[in-house]
Formats: structure tokens, C-alpha cells, sequence
């Protein structure tokens, strides 16, 4: 049976391991993941969680375990931040060619110098090419729903691909939250025991993992290496659909649903919306409601997946918006916000396109009110009056 | 036991895409008869990545895992952790890497998986330089060596002593090794193998290498025996922390009756720069790592 509790995002986590009765965990402590695998610790060490801990003496060797694990049958479990999964970043690579489903617990954290421990989201937005699904959690309850999510749709025959599961440091991680807990019945009912595509400990029938592919097909390979990728892509694809249809059945199963690909709120009759990843997209439907008790027609976009990017998604509530607040707690520097250049890419195609602002904001973890995100969507409305958009890509709250 | 005991099954196949008078294949195929069919490798970015062949085929016989160049001790613990989650107790985990892949860019997650007493076979072949990428140097570089990032001048620093780094670690089972001695090399590796569930073993193959060290493809044997014989590489064992010289390598305890090292260098064209002055550095190194050995034997 499920039972109520009230812990931290991280430990939500930590809960969401073991009820995926996840065989191998590999990870290397960093401020703000520590208490995710501190309380993984506890548990096996009480004899609660039944899983190989590898206590690694770092973030690359971490990923570089749990691949290992991967192909040799295991479901691997890891968590990092910042400085940890940028670390990782070579293994994040061969961890998705080599099609092993791994699910990570990211605890976004801005990258130094200068130190800084808070969150942003340029750590995990510079592993988008990784070939790593990515989801970004906005509360403890969707951390761990997700990572239950995730390890159904990464252990997928059609699938068969890593996922990283965001979350923003210490607003979530270090906050506590009612968190309904899974037991490991109910869960495994929805997330059956891992069936891996090949072992590589099968010795009878040994196969060689990894090994040079040509440009081309050449002698024996009726593929060249440009095949195996474009099975990647098409992987991620898929996941679209799998990421659907598995938060689908989780609402039916458990009655929770937190968006698939996006979660729209009040966008239907909506002149702007504002688009937010993790923790902010909470806040921003609090604003949407502030608002909307004013007669604002304002809706709200939460991200919940960056890859496979949403674009068909994104289209479908864009083409009836006059504009889009982006707000990216990110910056590409040299250009903007990176959700926003990923928006406007998927909306290049519309005849008829909404306006978009770009605010860079809540960088290292700078505080984003509620007022903050209201004068954002207000700005919006000023220039759907106006006409005028003067800067594509604004800092908020830049002290100056 | 005799050479002619060696077991008959072959896991390293034809087809494979060694170089002629290759010292690492030669040592690979000795290892995989000490180890059998329940093995699986691990294998980094070197030699053996190119060697094994090209998909969909495979020129080696029992399962392989390639892994990027720093990463095989993390990887074979990841091996090993699901073996256990799994309850499979039969199964040698082997990670088979080169010096550089050793020495230098992976002796981190080496260190951790042998301070971890991951429950693997770690062996380095040691071809004294980057030989995959074209002749670099690597920490296990021989002074003197001319390679192609130490292209006119040779290395200025000695070989790193990797099997006393392991040493250190106080893992069961610390071995040096050459293919000039199948013999030695294929119980040592038979030894390892015994020794499984103590924690992580360690197994340094000398692994001669015909284009890099520039010499006729005909001699590896020659020098793989030429570095035992001036005692530039020396072979032995640490076996639960006790330190035994090997067979083959016994009489050279003795000053004496070790051969000068010109005899190795001078065949080859990696030391064709030296001056006489370098050789007698290299003596007084080779000299200096006897002391040394004497020194642990008198310990005993």
C-alpha cells in the first residue's frame, strides 16, 4: 500500500529508486544531489533496498558503471548535479549509443566559476544533444512519479534510450512536500521486472558491444554508423508516443497526472501564456489564476520534457496565442534563453506565429517571485497593444 | 606443466587485425586460454579496440564491452555489480586495457575499483606508448624512447611503475608478465583466476610492439626475452602482500649474469637517439630497480 509523507525533492528520489527496485545504483556525492544518495545508502544498508551500491570516486566513473551494469542486465539508477553531470557528459554519450536504459535524478545546479550551489538549468541543457530523454519535475510527488515514468518508457523495446529526470536545487530538493510513496507492488505492476535486449555476461552466446562501424555498409555490415544513429533519433521519437501513453496509464492506475510532453494550463481562451521548466512552471500557474481573477486572458506552458522536444505540441497551443512569455532560467551565451531558440524553431513553420519574449531569469538561483513572472506576461500584453517588440531576449531583474 | 599444456581452445580467431608479431594479441590469446569460455573483457579505447575487428563480426571469442579510453575499472564494476544483483557466480570479469589506458588517462577509476575490491582481473598490456593513435608517449614510456610527441629528443622522464602503484593498493594479487614466457604469463593469469571473490587482481604485461618500437616483426619473442635478460623488466608476483620473483626472472637478482641493456636497445629504432651517456642512465635506472628488488626479497 501507498502511504503520505512529507519529505524533501530529493528524498522523493531516493523513495522513487527503491520503489523501482532499481539492481545497481552508481553514484559520486555533489552538492545538491548528497541527500539523494545519502538516503539510498540508508536504505540498503538497512537492508530496506535491494540493490549493488557502487560508491565510485567520481561522476564519470558513476555513468560509466551503471553502462556497465546496464548491458550486463541490471537497472542502474544514478543521480549528480552541475559540475557532476557536465563530468559525465562523455559517458552520457556512450550511455545512449549503447542504448542502455539508465534513469538519472538531476538536481539542477549552476556551473562555476564563481561557486554557486542554486539552480539553473544550463548544467542538463548542455547534455540536450546527449541523446538523454529529459523531463523537468516542478514538485517532489512529480520527481518521483517521473522516475517511475521514465525507467517504463527508457526500458521500452521501441525505446531503449537513457532519461535524466531535472529538478531545481534546493527549491525542490531541499524542500519539503507531501509526497505519496508507491510501494513496490504497485509500482512493479506498472514498471514489470528489467528485460535487457542482449546480456553481455551471456557466454554462450557471446557478442562484441561497441566495435568499429564504417562510414558505409561494408564487407558483413548491411549498416554503416549513420544507421545506428538515425536508430537513436528514432528511438526519441518513439518516446514521444511511449511518454504519452505511459503518463496516461499512470493517471488511470494512480490517478496523477502531470502533463506528458507539456502541461497546458488554462491555454484554451488564452491571449499569452508563459512557458517555464521545473519549479517555476508551479509558480507561474499561481500567476495565471492572480491574473485571470483580473481578467487577464493568460494561460500557462509547463516543459515537462525538453527531449524529445514537444514541437508539435508547442504548435498546437501557439498558433491561437498572440504571445508566448519564454522564460529560460538558461542562457546560450551569445544568443538567449535555450528553451526560447528551441520554441521559435518549432514555430518557424506556423503561418501565423505569436510574438515571443524572452526573459533570462532566476540564474544561480537569483528568486523569482510571483510578481516577477506577472510583470513578465504584463510586458506581453503591453506589446500585443503596441505593436512593439523591442528586445527579443531580455535579463529580468539584472542589477545594473 | 609444459608449453604443450597450454589448453587447445583458441578465443582470440583468425581474422583478427593485429599487426604481424603483435605482443599484445600473442599475450591475449595466452590469456584467454588461462581464463576460458565464462570470461568477459572490457576493453578502453587501444590496440585491441582496432584488433578485435569490425561489426557485425568479432575476432575474439567471449563477450566484449568496449568502453571509453578512461573508464574500464568503472565499467567492469558496473559488470560486476549486476553479476551479483543477479546472482551469476561463474562469470571472470577481465578489463583489458593498455598503458595509456592504464597508466594515465584511466588509473582513476582504476584506483577506485581496486581500492573498491571490485572482484575483477585488471591487465594492462604495455606497449610502452599511445601505439592506436600513431606512437605518443605515455607515463609508461621508456626514457630515451623517440615517439612521435617526443619526436627528436626522446622521452627525459622513466617508465611510471604501474604494478607497484597496484602494489600499494594491498589488492590480492599483483603480477608482471611478458609473451616471451607463455608459460609464466598463463599461470599467472590461471593464478588470478583462482583468486576470484578477493577483490580486484592485477596482471602488467611487457607486450612488445613491432612498428612502435621500430624492429622486425620477427623478433618480439627476442625481445620480449631481451627485457627480461637485461633486467629491464623484471617479472614477479605479490601474492597476498608476499613478493616472489619469477622463474624466468630469478638468475638476474645476480648483476651479473644480467646482459647489458644495449643488447635490448640497440635493436630498437625507438632508441636510436641515445647517447652513451643516456644508456648508462638507463643501466643505472635498470640497476637502481634490482636494489630495489633485493631490498623487498631481504624483507621477506
Amino acid at each position: 500500500m501507498s502511504k503520505i509523507i512529507i519529505t524533501t525533492g530529493n528524498y522523493s528520489a531516493a523513495y522513487a529508486a527503491k520503489a523501482a527496485k532499481v539492481d545497481v545504483v552508481a553514484a559520486y556525492p555533489i552538492t545538491p544531489q548528497t541527500s539523494i544518495i545519502e538516503k539510498i545508502s540508508e536504505f540498503i544498508e538497512r537492508g530496506e533496498m535491494k540493490a549493488e551500491y557502487i560508491r565510485v570516486e567520481s561522476e564519470h566513473s558513476a555513468m560509466a558503471a551503471c553502462i556497465g551494469a546496464s548491458v550486463a542486465g541490471a537497472r542502474a539508477f544514478t543521480a549528480t548535479s552541475a559540475h557532476g553531470l557536465t563530468l559525465m557528459h562523455e559517458m552520457l554519450h556512450w550511455a545512449s549509443a549503447t542504448r542502455a536504459p539508465i534513469v538519472m535524478a538531476v538536481v539542477n545546479r549552476a556551473m562555476g566559476p564563481p561557486w554557486n550551489i542554486w539552480s539553473d538549468h544550463v548544467d542538463s541543457l548542455s547534455q540536450r544533444d546527449t541523446g538523454w530523454m529529459q523531463f523537468y519535475a516542478e514538485s517532489n510527488q512529480e520527481i518521483f512519479d517521473t522516475i517511475i515514468q521514465a525507467y517504463r518508457v527508457a526500458e521500452d523495446p521501441e525505446v531503449k534510450m537513457p532519461a535524466m529526470i531535472c529538478s531545481d536545487a534546493f527549491i525542490l530538493s531541499h524542500t519539503s512536500q507531501p509526497l505519496e510513496v508507491l510501494s513496490e507492488e504497485e509500482v512493479e505492476d506498472f514498471l514489470p521486472p528489467y528485460e535487457p535486449p542482449f546480456d553481455i555476461t551471456d557466454v554462450d552466446h557471446p557478442v562484441t558491444h561497441g566495435n568499429i562501424v564504417w562510414p558505409e555498409p561494408r564487407g558483413d555490415a548491411s549498416v554503416g554508423y549513420m544507421e545506428f544513429r538515425y536508430l537513436m533519433h528514432q528511438a526519441l521519437l518513439n518516446a514521444k508516443r511511449k511518454i504519452k501513453e505511459v503518463t496516461k496509464e499512470f493517471e488511470k492506475k494512480f490517478g496523477r497526472n502531470h502533463g506528458d510532453l507539456i502541461e497546458k494550463y488554462k491555454v484554451d481562451d488564452a491571449e499569452v501564456a508563459i512557458v517555464s521548466m521545473g519549479a517555476l512552471a508551479a509558480q507561474a500557474k499561481y500567476v495565471v489564476d492572480l491574473m485571470r481573477e483580473e481578467g487577464y486572458r493568460v494561460g500557462a506552458i509547463k516543459l515537462r520534457v525538453f527531449r524529445p522536444f514537444p514541437d508539435e505540441e508547442i504548435r498546437e497551443v501557439a498558433k491561437r496565442l498572440k504571445a508566448l512569455v519564454v522564460a529560460d532560467r538558461n542562457i546560450s551565451y551569445g544568443y538567449k534563453g535555450i528553451s526560447a531558440t528551441e520554441i521559435e524553431s518549432a514555430l518557424y513553420q506556423l503561418e501565423k506565429r505569436p510574438i515571443i519574449l524572452n526573459f533570462i531569469m532566476g540564474i544561480g538561483g537569483r528568486d523569482v517571485k510571483p510578481e516577477d513572472q506577472r510583470k513578465m506576461i504584463e510586458a506581453a500584453f503591453n506589446i500585443i497593444e503596441t505593436g512593439q517588440l523591442e528586445k527579443e531576449a531580455e535579463w529580468y531583474g539584472l542589477v545594473r | 606443466m609444459t608449453i604443450l599444456g597450454l589448453p587447445e581452445e583458441e578465443y582470440v580467431m583468425s581474422g583478427n587485425a593485429a599487426c604481424p608479431g603483435c605482443g599484445a594479441i600473442l599475450s591475449l590469446r595466452h590469456v584467454l586460454k588461462a581464463l576460458g569460455k565464462k570470461t568477459v573483457l572490457v576493453i578502453p579505447a587501444c590496440c585491441t579496440a582496432v584488433i578485435q575487428g569490425l561489426y557485425p563480426r568479432s575476432g575474439i571469442g567471449v563477450p566484449v564491452l568496449n568502453m571509453a579510453f578512461e573508464a574500464t575499472g568503472a565499467a567492469a564494476s558496473g559488470v560486476v555489480a549486476a553479476l551479483k544483483a543477479r546472482g551469476k557466480k561463474d562469470i571472470t570479469v577481465v578489463g583489458w586495457a593498455g598503458d595509456g589506458g592504464t597508466a594515465d588517462i584511466g588509473i582513476q577509476a582504476l584506483s577506485g575499483a581496486a581500492e573498491r575490491k571490485t572482484d575483477f582481473i585488471y591487465i594492462c598490456y604495455d606497449n610502452e606508448a599511445y601505439m592506436n593513435t600513431g606512437i605518443q608517449r605515455s607515463g609508461a614510456t621508456p626514457y630515451g624512447a623517440i615517439t612521435t610527441t617526443t619526436p627528436i629528443l626522446g622521452k627525459k622522464e622513466h617508465k611510471k611503475d604501474m604494478p607497484m602503484i597496484m602494489a600499494a593498493h594491498h589488492i590480492p594479487y599483483v603480477a608482471t608478465a611478458t609473451p616471451g614466457y607463455p608459460k609464466d604469463l598463463y599461470e599467472k593469469v590461471r593464478r588470478a583466476k583462482e583468486m576470484k571473490g578477493e577483490g580486484t587482481r592485477y596482471i602488467h604485461i611487457l607486450s612488445p610492439c613491432p612498428p612502435g618500437w621500430r624492429y622486425d616483426s620477427k623478433l618480439t619473442i627476442k625481445m620480449s626475452k631481451l627485457a627480461v635478460e637485461t633486467g629491464l623488466w623484471i617479472l614477479y608476483e605479490i601474492d597476498h602482500g608476499k613478493f616472489k620473483l619469477s622463474g624466468p626472472s630469478k638468475r638476474f637478482l645476480d648483476p651479473s649474469k644480467r646482459k647489458p641493456v644495449e643488447e635490448y636497445l640497440k635493436l630498437q629504432g625507438r632508441f636510436r637517439g641515445l647517447t652513451d651517456k643516456d644508456i648508462e642512465e638507463i643501466q643505472r635506472w635498470v640497476d637502481e630497480n634490482w636494489k630495489n628488488i633485493a631490498k623487498m626479497i631481504e624483507t621477506e
